[in-house]
């Protein structure tokens, strides 16, 4: 309080500055005045009164300077004092004032660049009211390997949300979403659209009204009713210009006409789905079994319940789940107890951060330490800056500066030099966000987002402080502390060098090159990363040439599934037949295209499988004939499928290799065996062994894998066919991916059928480029700063060298006249140059041994400890290093003596 | 002057001052003349350093200031103790006579007792 008290006292003093003034001569004059007339009152003369009021009173200017020190307006005063001087000595430097801006606006911008990215993404709240209530029900099942992954855990199914949604205590609302595609025809041409599906409770629980119109409504849900659709505010504006009468008409998707209901709001996404349509799943409740995991479960929680209590209800419910529904007669529905399901909800908004959290704190912790070395580079200009003006320091201080008001002196300079790059900074970190978001991984959270709001200026403002602080700290401290006689006297005559002097710029200049070891490190381990990666086989070859996309055949359009086939079939064929085609095929999922393919267990002919265990979930696909030879997927044992096959719906199916290996030891036993994935399925003899396939992205573990024909008989009795209707068509290339070539691949599909929209059509390197997008995201970030920090740490070293050596002319001059040999100088310099970096190098290995493991989770094929990585980093920082002396040290050998000695 | 009169010891200018304007609202050389006349002329102020002790405690918050008229009908700038003045007069006192107290005791000794 009093604090206030103090200041609001000083600032009205400068404030009314002349108002005081005026009052403290009123009062002056009046005491003396006083005085006078009580002594004229005693009967002294007045002119003797008012003299010896006076000499009374004593220095009246005296008095005054004292009253304006005890209101504080000379701190303030000073201050200002201060910053003209500190702007004038700037002014008077400008080659020192440009580096040492420019070298804070690099650091203090990128600083800022990444904050503002980890602040948008990490730090801010998402986008719906109240949504620290927002949950995903997450869970995990230790029990059903396969399905269960540690990433994503178990999804649920329709009859679990059922159960949830009716039963528990713990929430608001709740519902399950999955995303989709739909072909959306009659609107120009036709369209393959992104949905969200979700059941009822979903836009309850993240209650964001709609732009228009109303919420998908309990009424909307019940299947055979009238077929709702709501709009995303992005495909309203793209199909309907934003017209408001949108909202009652209807729309065709997936062949069947739907009428819109209303269009969300601008922004809204579905945890991290952007989407064009909503579509409610609308479950028939009566056929509903206990399997079919594969829905994304949300809820709000009731004020004041805890994640843990939110748990406790969902295992509650579990038995009850396990209870009211079946998987068909002569089935266990306590099966799932094996699988030991145990509820894991989490925050909404870790679901939507994912991992890229780990990403994004090591670019902020490595973008952190480039701002450091940045801040020792200013330090070290200025302790040479400091060199050059100890005598004015010194005059200064003989007439009478005391040593805090020449630290302030020097603080408020570095100070302003802060700030002046803090300024300049947020105009490269606008800049840099915008590079960060054309950069960032195509899945990093939240993108749209990303913004430098007031929270982001407030950290600039910050950092801007804090290192004009940090770097100015050392010098002033250093410097306001000079004996005045000593520099005065020795002033004007360079000493040969002092150790003590140079003291402190070495030490900056070896922690520069440690924190740049570190950062490089970081940056390498990325790169043998990166290599790692690229030697893995991810199941296909050469990507580039790899035309895909994704085609779908809803059965309001064709019924009869051996139709659906036919037509995929001609589609193969018009494909296979376009110049420069070497071959076409098909596949439910290609590898790493980003969404999730049925999972389920197999039983071998030759295995006996106890009731109580289901044994292990594979991965199924069904392919097309033609498609391992043009995919590039090597076949290791067997042969792959045929048309006749297909058609005759021969009980044929293939294997991947590390199923192959765990079920019968060799790739080539597995040939002729049997399987089938439940006991009303015929035999299916394996006739293939394919190469395992990275099926979710390199760094992943090949899933065990089944490949089924596309089109099989008797799945569920006789004569019930069953077709893959939306596949991924693969076409090997030399034109994969030019315009030309997508012309005729259009072509050739919509003159089979002209209503089918293609999807997704890409080459298979983008495919493979985004799923190790977070990596080489990783890697440009890390190379930034590695590359910053190279060249900063550089010119540090540089910096001292070529400094100590002119410091020291007059010494090599003597060296040299009292016969030393050249290259001795040329040594002793180098000698100092290295004793740096290896001091430097062996900090930074400390620091790289302990840091590096903060970005295990980001390695692949690279240990965090990797010694190929700290060697050649070392190597390289020391001959670097080394160059960076040698230059100066040159200068060293060639010093002319006598011009040496004269020149002082 | 008179010969009898004594400096004053460092620092304890503030607590007179404080004590003098405790008895009612004062201008500084009103302040002069109450300690002098209280002291019965046996302390010697400097004059000069009255006003920075005065815009000290002022900038502290212990005394606050208002102009008004003195007593031959001239504008005349009164000082008066504030609450939180009041408080730190009351803390000053106590330990300068704590402080005494302990001084005498140890210049009252005799040897006996040491």
């Amino acid at each position: 309080m009093r604090f206030w008290n103090r200041i609001w006292s000083s600032a009205r003093a400068v404030a009314r500055r002349s108002r005081m003034e005026r009052e403290m001569d009123a009062e002056l004059r009046f005491h003396i005045e006083a005085f006078t007339e009580d002594s004229v009152c005693r009967g002294v003369p007045r002119e003797e009164a008012m003299r010896r009021a006076r000499i009374e009173f004593g220095g009246i200017e005296r008095a005054k300077e004292e009253c304006r020190e005890a209101r504080g307006v000379n701190f303030i005063d000073s201050l200002f004092e201060d910053l003209r001087f500190g702007l004038r000595m700037l002014g008077k430097t400008p080659g020192f004032t440009v580096v040492a801006t420019l070298t804070l606006t690099l650091g203090i911008g990128a600083n800022t660049a990444v904050f503002g990215v980890v602040n948008s993404v990490l730090l801010k709240p998402l986008n719906y009211p109240k949504a620290e209530e927002l949950v995903a029900l997450h869970q995990v099942a230790p029990g059903a390997a396969g399905l269960a992954d540690f990433e994503t855990g178990l999804l649920l199914s329709p009859s679990m949300y059922f159960t949830y949604a009716e039963q528990n205590h713990a929430f608001q609302s709740l519902g399950v979403w999955v995303a989709g595609t739909a072909n959306v025809t009659g609107l120009a041409e036709p369209e393959q659209v992104r949905t969200v599906e979700i059941s009822d409770g979903v836009l309850q629980a993240l209650g964001v009204p709609p732009e228009m119109g109303r919420w998908l409504s309990p009424a909307d849900q019940i299947p055979g009713g009238p077929e709702r659709v709501m709009l995303s505010y992005g495909y309203w504006q793209r199909r309907f210009g934003g017209d408001r009468s949108a909202v009652g008409l209807n729309l065709t998707a997936d062949s069947r006409p739907r009428e819109i209901v209303g269009v969300m709001p601008q922004g809204f996404r579905l945890v991290d789905a952007e989407f064009d349509l909503v579509v409610p799943l609308a479950f028939e409740r009566g056929k509903l079994i206990l399997a079919g995991f594969g829905y994304q479960g949300i809820a709000r929680l009731k004020p004041g319940v805890t994640p843990a209590q939110a748990d406790r209800d969902l295992t509650r419910m579990l038995p009850i789940w396990m209870d009211s529904w079946s998987n068909g007669p002569h089935t266990d529905p306590h099966v799932y107890e094996t699988w030991k399901i145990t509820p894991n909800i989490r925050p909404l908004k870790r679901e939507v951060i994912g991992n890229a959290s780990d990403v994004l704190w090591v670019v902020m912790g490595t973008i952190g330490l480039v701002m450091l070395i940045a801040c020792a580079n200013v330090a070290n200009l200025l302790l040479v800056k400091g060199e050059a003006r100890q005598q004015e320091l010194a005059v200064r201080a003989a007439l009478g500066a005391g040593r805090g008001r020449i630290v302030r002196g020097l603080l408020v300079e570095s100070l302003m030099l802060g700030l002046l790059g803090g300024t300049l900074g947020v105009a490269f970190a606008n800049g840099g966000v915008r590079l960060l978001s054309a950069l960032g991984p195509a899945n990093l959270p939240r993108l749209s987002e990303i913004s430098l709001d007031t929270r982001a200026f407030g950290f600039t403002v910050l950092l801007s402080l804090l290192s004009g602080l940090l770097f100015g700290l050392i010098p002033a401290l250093k410097y306001s502390g000079s004996r005045a006689s000593l520099a005065l006297g020795s002033a004007g005559r360079s000493m040969s060098m002092s150790r003590e002097r140079h003291r402190a710029r070495s030490v900056l200049a070896a922690g520069q090159v440690a924190t740049a070891f570190v950062l490089l490190v970081s940056a390498g381990l990325m790169i043998r990363t990166f290599q790692a990666l690229r030697r893995v086989e991810p199941g296909f070859t050469d990507a580039k040439h790899l035309q895909v996309l994704r085609v779908s055949i809803p059965d309001s359009l064709v019924k009869e599934p051996e139709r659906v086939t036919r037509i995929q079939n001609g589609i193969v064929d018009n494909l296979a037949a376009i110049p420069g085609v070497m071959s076409a095929g098909f596949i439910s999922k290609m590898p790493m295209e980003g969404f999730d393919a049925p999972w389920d267990a197999i039983y071998a002919r030759d295995k006996v499988y106890s009731d109580d265990a289901i044994p292990p979930l594979r991965l199924f696909k069904q392919v097309s004939p033609d498609f391992f030879r043009t995919a590039g997927t090597r076949i290791v044992a067997g042969r792959g499928l045929t048309w006749t096959e297909v058609y005759r719906l021969r009980p044929v199916v293939m294997v991947s290799e590390n199923l192959a290996r765990e079920m019968w030891g060799t790739p080539s036993a597995a040939i002729g065996k049997q399987l089938r994935e439940f006991p009303s399925m015929p035999w299916h003899e394996v006739i293939g062994v394919i190469e395992d396939v990275r099926e979710n992205g390199v760094q992943e573990k090949a899933p065990e894998t089944v490949y089924w024909p596309s089109l099989m008989g008797d799945l569920y009795g006789p004569g019930n066919l069953g077709a893959v209707r939306t596949v991924t068509f693969v076409i090997r290339s030399e034109r994969a991916g030019s315009a030309g070539f997508l012309i005729d691949v259009r072509q050739a599909v919509w003159s089979v059928n002209a209503t089918l929209p293609l999807a997704s059509v890409r080459t298979m390197q983008e495919v493979y480029d985004k799923s190790v997008m977070r990596t080489s995201f990783t890697l440009v970030m890390l190379g930034i700063a590695g590359g910053m920090a190279l060249v900063l740490g550089i010119l540090g070293i540089y910096g001292v060298i070529s400094y100590t050596v002119s410091q020291r002319r007059r010494e090599f001059g003597i060296r040299l006249a009292l016969g030393a040999h050249p290259g001795n100088v040329l040594k002793m310099v180098l000698r100092q140059g290295a004793k740096m970096a290896l001091v430097g190098v062996v900090i930074g290995l400390g620091g790289a041994f302990a840091l590096t493991r903060l970005m295990t989770s980001l390695l692949f094929g690279v240990a965090a400890s990797d010694p190929v990585t700290f060697v050649a980093v070392a190597v390289l920082l020391i001959l670097v290093a080394l160059l960076a002396c040698y230059l100066p040290a040159r200068r060293a050998m060639k010093v002319d003596p006598m011009a040496a000695l004269r020149y002082e | 002057m008179d010969k009898k009169q004594m400096e004053l010891l460092q620092g304890t200018l503030d607590m007179l001052i404080l004590k003098a304007v405790s008895l009612g609202p004062l201008h500084g050389y009103g302040i002069l003349l109450r300690i002098q006349q209280i002291s019965k002329d046996r302390l010697e102020i400097q004059q000069g350093s009255l006003y920075p002790a005065l815009y000290r405690l002022e900038h502290q918050g212990w005394i606050s200031s208002e102009w008004g008229e003195s007593e031959n009908k001239r504008k005349a700038k009164y000082y008066r103790l504030t609450a939180a003045g009041r408080r730190k007069l009351q803390t000053e006192a106590e330990k300068w006579n704590r402080m005494a107290d302990v001084i005498a005791g140890i210049l009252q000794s005799t040897p006996e007792e040491v």
